[in-house]
């Protein structure tokens, strides 16, 4: 009614037939913005009890905005995906509530938004090139306080509520929403300067910026969420349950920097570590296998019962996933480019999707496979006594607990969030900084280039 | 008496089970003495077999030719039975309502249980023996506690076994002395020894002090003979100063200091008895409302102040943990009457401070030495749960808090448990309804008088069966050697929806990812002992190839170290 006044408003029932409307109402930009500051009062209260804190919650209202963003969205993508209805989304500019709605509601709908790459385009597609105002909502540049909202957080927030209803429906984890959020404030990268495509034209932004997505793929280990799987209840429509209790305070979020409201263990990191572990120990033993297979020839028994014909083929898939992890991760970086690569990405995936791989793109399996086979050349090579004992040496069995590794041999300290990496060779745990060196390991018989520490990456380099 | 008497019908053709998520079933109700079944009568379909002592209340909803009852059971699930013909669905209300409320515990389900699906491999009520419990804990004390047989027949105090530990300098007549000043005879007991420094943790009710402020030397030295040389103490109270008042009124109070000067006395109020039970139900309540508002469910949240409670219990148990842990000094706990609150916070700070009461046999042994040995009434105590609208005073969610708590903790340290949150609400139920003796009766005495473990199948005896208890067994777990601190900040507590919101919410997503999570962690596993199993394989082989000469000893090194290799890295 306030729009009416100034000329504006909404489409006159009259004129538009076969049209029904539906008001939910989301709260504007400025209410929003209040919202988030009375939350992190909320947030940075010291020592609350119980009650001090739920209620700070509840005064905040931010929980009740998102579940109000959640509610649209549901009833969007239902409306699209299940009655098979057409959907006009508006407010009064169309890039705020409009484009958190509909990203959501895509998110909901097509699987493909819920990968890696899928969300970058979705954030392309409905937030960058439909000129959501980054420069203005995130106050890049201190113009106008007013003009500030955390509607982008929101989003985030909102996708960080359906994965934690859905904890395999995506291949990202809490960490690739954190970084994105980061970078959108950040300024460090071109991709979210300007308030509309326009602008980042006028700036000439992919000429002399780097693109977040091209950082953020080559770092895409960091990102992927240990429980995802690609096919199967997920591949169809999401429906979060939107009842008041599953609507949570994003305490990851919010609390980040606490470091002391965390949990002590993480479940993800521990089940990140189990399945790189997994994939290293199914290269070695591949080798180990052929390895067996060439000592059994030699002493002239059959060969054929040391053939485990099981881990082969995991092996085989496992590699490919990895491979193709890698190559996407060289995908040029400038901003244009990126769009439409993963956006070709994106396209290719849904095609190829009998693919095995429960994590990463689809990039290009065949040549992979050529590779294979000059390489199964190269490494039967006959065997000597020495060799053996290096390739088991370069492949470490257990790898090092993460509790109460608090820091970095390099004494850097870990926060909750920072990702603890192991080395393959040695098992031990480093920081971001000291794990820079990836080598391939005698031990493995795909020969792909794996992370080691500097210690282990002399040594092996030495032994070569 | 006859069940057959409290049933006028036993069985009902074409009556509707309704469910939240589940499609309704359409079958037969048979009411027996005690269970009320539903069978569709096809084979291999779903059956609901609901215990009587499960069903907390019912609620009728008749009209004219048909009737509704809604059941709420005590594990907090809402069913709803549509029935055709009034006069059947009254008969049914009826009997319901008479068989899940027998006053007297001998008819009860357990007394009638007799597992048939499985032979007792492992007795339960032998599992976790008192004594050998009590000498296990002590043993590292190099003899400065001792096992007493005072309250042999519980002629001293009717809520202790009839072993306990003590201070070894304390005699038996001193412990009766002491017994005769504390509430319901609880003089101050062992509960955990610290193994690190040799401080301990006790427990026992408040101290006969009153309002002449009567005084107990025996009772001091009882105390006293508990402390390292050189070291003071800490009483930790769990009332609050007015509390303490009000009790010295009715006889009670708390230790002076003048009379107690190695100690010092601190409060930590936590809520009891009906403020708990409501904090519940209210929880429930809101839990149950899924078209509320996100204002409204703040709103009943806050109000039912369950979490508050949560947080107060885990504060009071670390600052225990804390004086053990930290500062070596040993630790009194005790509330009123040292059944309650005492309790929770002896036994939360054990499952912070000892690895052992985070593995499957040591919670179980915990619950035993400090729930069910300790004297907690679970008969009063768990008589209703959320729903029911009469309710005696006595009723308290004193163990489901300690287990909410617990399940905090968990979250925190999600691989320092050996088994699963599952587990957890497994022993919830069993505390309200079960088929099992172990929860019965208030105290190991009145277990006696009713010969229970000769009458009774065990819980322990059931749950420890491999092939029960590997449901219950967490995929993530790694021993943690370590005192696990957790964070009491209101960020970190959260509601325990894999409970409250257990049957309002579809739960087969947590299952699966449940299910991933043992996937990876065996897929894993499976890879490690298959890795080293063929290295060895490999180097015996090519032992064997060297010395038959097919194979030339490597350049760099002999057979010898790469062997040590392969088995240094296998290790």
């Amino acid at each position: 009614m306030a729009n009416k006044a100034t000329g504006k408003g909404y489409e006159n029932e009259n004129f538009y037939s076969d049209i029904k409307f539906m008001f939910l109402g989301i709260g504007n930009i400025h209410v929003m913005r209040n919202s988030l500051l009375k939350l992190l009062e909320v947030c940075e209260l010291k020592d609350p009890t119980m009650s001090e804190y739920v209620e700070g919650l509840q005064s905040c209202a931010w929980l009740k905005h998102i579940k109000a963003i959640l509610d649209t969205s549901l009833f969007i993508a239902s409306a699209v995906g299940e009655e098979g209805n057409s959907v006009l989304v508006h407010c009064s500019d169309g890039w705020d509530r409009t484009a958190q709605t509909c990203s959501v509601a895509s998110l909901l709908l097509d699987p493909s938004y819920r990968t890696l790459q899928g969300f970058m385009v979705l954030i392309e597609k409905e937030w960058l090139s439909l000129g959501h105002k980054f420069t203005d909502r995130c106050g890049h540049l201190a113009r106008d306080l007013k003009e500030t909202s955390p509607v982008f957080s929101q989003f985030i927030d909102c996708t960080w509520q359906v994965l934690q209803q859905f904890p395999a429906a995506f291949q990202f984890n809490e960490r690739f929403l954190l970084t994105i959020h980061d970078h959108v404030f950040s300024c460090q990268y071109g991709t979210f300067i300007g308030n509309c495509e326009k602008d980042r034209i006028d700036l000439r932004l992919p000429d002399r910026t780097y693109s977040l997505w091209g950082y953020m793929l080559h770092n895409m280990s960091d990102y992927v969420n240990p429980l995802y799987k690609r096919n199967g209840r997920y591949d169809t429509m999401l429906k979060p349950n939107t009842g008041p209790p599953n609507i949570r305070f994003w305490r990851g979020m919010y609390n980040r920097f606490d470091s002391g409201v965390h949990p002590r263990e993480s479940v993800l990191d521990v089940l990140c570590v189990a399945k790189d572990q997994s994939s290293s120990l199914e290269d070695h033993l591949q080798l180990l296998n052929k390895r067996l297979g060439a000592m059994k020839a030699l002493l002239g028994q059959n060969s054929v019962t040391s053939c485990d014909s099981l881990t082969d083929s995991a092996v085989l898939s496992d590699v490919e996933s990895d491979a193709r992890c890698r190559n996407a991760a060289s995908v040029p970086a400038s901003n244009n480019k990126l769009l439409q690569s993963t956006e070709a990405v994106v396209r290719g995936n849904a095609a190829n999707s009998e693919s095995p791989s429960d994590c990463e793109s689809g990039i290009d399996v065949k040549s992979l496979r050529i590779s294979q086979c000059s390489l199964e050349e190269k490494r039967s090579a006959e065997l000597r006594a020495g060799e053996l004992e290096m390739e088991a040496n370069s492949v470490a069995v257990e790898w090092k607990t993460l509790r109460n590794v608090h820091n970095c041999s390099c004494l850097t300290q870990f926060e909750y969030f920072s990702r603890k990496y192991h080395c393959w060779k040695c098992g031990d745990v480093f920081c971001t900084r000291c794990i820079d060196k990836h080598t391939a390991l005698p031990g493995h018989y795909s020969q792909r280039p794996v992370p080691v520490c500097r210690n282990c990456y002399k040594e092996v380099k030495c032994n070569v | 008496m006859e069940f057959v008497e409290l049933i006028k019908t036993p069985k009902v053709d074409g009556v509707i089970l309704h469910r939240p998520f589940q499609s309704p079933l359409d079958g037969t109700l048979c009411i027996t003495g005690h269970h009320l079944i539903l069978s569709t009568r096809v084979e291999h379909h779903e059956e609901l077999w609901l215990l009587h002592r499960n069903i907390d209340c019912i609620e009728r909803r008749f009209d004219a030719n048909r009737g509704a009852i809604v059941i709420k059971c005590k594990n907090l699930q809402i069913l709803r039975l549509d029935i055709p013909g009034q006069e059947e669905a009254l008969n049914i209300a009826d009997s319901i309502e008479t068989l899940s409320t027998l006053e007297d515990i001998s008819l009860w389900y357990p007394f009638y249980f007799r597992p048939r699906q499985f032979d007792i491999l492992e007795d339960g009520w032998q599992a976790f023996n008192v004594e050998s419990e009590l000498t296990r804990l002590i043993s590292h004390a190099d003899h400065s506690w001792r096992i007493s047989h005072v309250n042999k027949d519980f002629t001293v105090c009717p809520t202790y076994p009839e072993t306990v530990a003590v201070p070894k300098s304390v005699t038996d007549e001193l412990l009766l002395a002491s017994a005769s000043f504390r509430d319901g005879g609880r003089f101050p007991v062992l509960s955990y020894y610290h193994g690190d420094n040799g401080a301990v943790i006790m427990r026992s009710s408040q101290p006969l002090v009153g309002t002449t402020g009567r005084r107990c030397k025996e009772d001091e030295r009882v105390l006293n003979a508990s402390l390292r040389p050189g070291k003071k103490g800490y009483i930790i109270d769990t009332r609050s100063p007015n509390l303490i008042q009000m009790a010295k009124n009715r006889g009670g109070g708390c230790e002076p200091e003048v009379n107690y000067s190695q100690w010092k006395r601190v409060h930590r109020p936590v809520e009891r008895h009906t403020a708990l039970q409501e904090s519940l139900c209210k929880l429930v309540d809101a839990c149950n409302d899924s078209r509320a508002s996100m204002d409204k469910w703040l709103s009943r949240l806050e109000s039912s102040n369950w979490l508050g409670h949560v947080k107060d219990i885990l504060t009071c148990a670390c600052l225990t943990a804390q004086c053990v842990d930290k500062e070596g000094a040993s630790v009194l706990v005790h509330g009123g009457e040292g059944i309650d609150s005492t309790l929770q916070v002896t036994a939360l700070s054990q499952v912070i401070l000892d690895p052992d009461c985070r593995t499957v046999r040591g919670f179980e042994a915990l619950v035993e030495r400090e729930w069910i040995q300790a004297g907690h009434p679970f008969n009063d105590r768990c008589g209703k749960s959320a729903y029911s609208p009469a309710r005696s005073r006595y009723e308290a969610p004193a163990f489901l808090l300690f287990l909410d708590s617990v399940w905090q903790v968990y979250q925190q340290f999600p691989c320092s448990f050996e088994f699963s949150t599952q587990f957890l609400i497994v022993l919830f139920e069993h505390a309200y309804a079960s088929q099992f003796g172990t929860f019965l009766c208030n105290s190991e005495c009145d277990k006696r008088k009713l010969n229970l473990q000769r009458r009774a199948v065990s819980l322990w005896s059931w749950v420890n069966r491999p092939e029960v208890l590997q449901n219950y067994l967490n995929p993530l777990y790694e021993p943690n050697k370590s005192v696990i601190w957790p964070s009491v900040a209101p960020q970190s507590l959260e509601l325990w929806s894999e409970l409250y919101l257990r049957w309002t919410q579809d739960n087969s997503i947590l299952d699966e990812t449940n299910k991933q999570i043992l996937c990876i962690k065996e897929h894993n596993k499976e890879l490690r002992t298959k890795v080293v199993r063929i290295r060895r394989q490999l180097m015996d082989l090519q032992k064997e190839a060297i010395e038959k000469g097919l194979l030339a000893a490597g350049n760099h090194g002999n057979t010898e170290t790469a062997s040590e290799a392969y088995s240094s890295s296998a290790s």
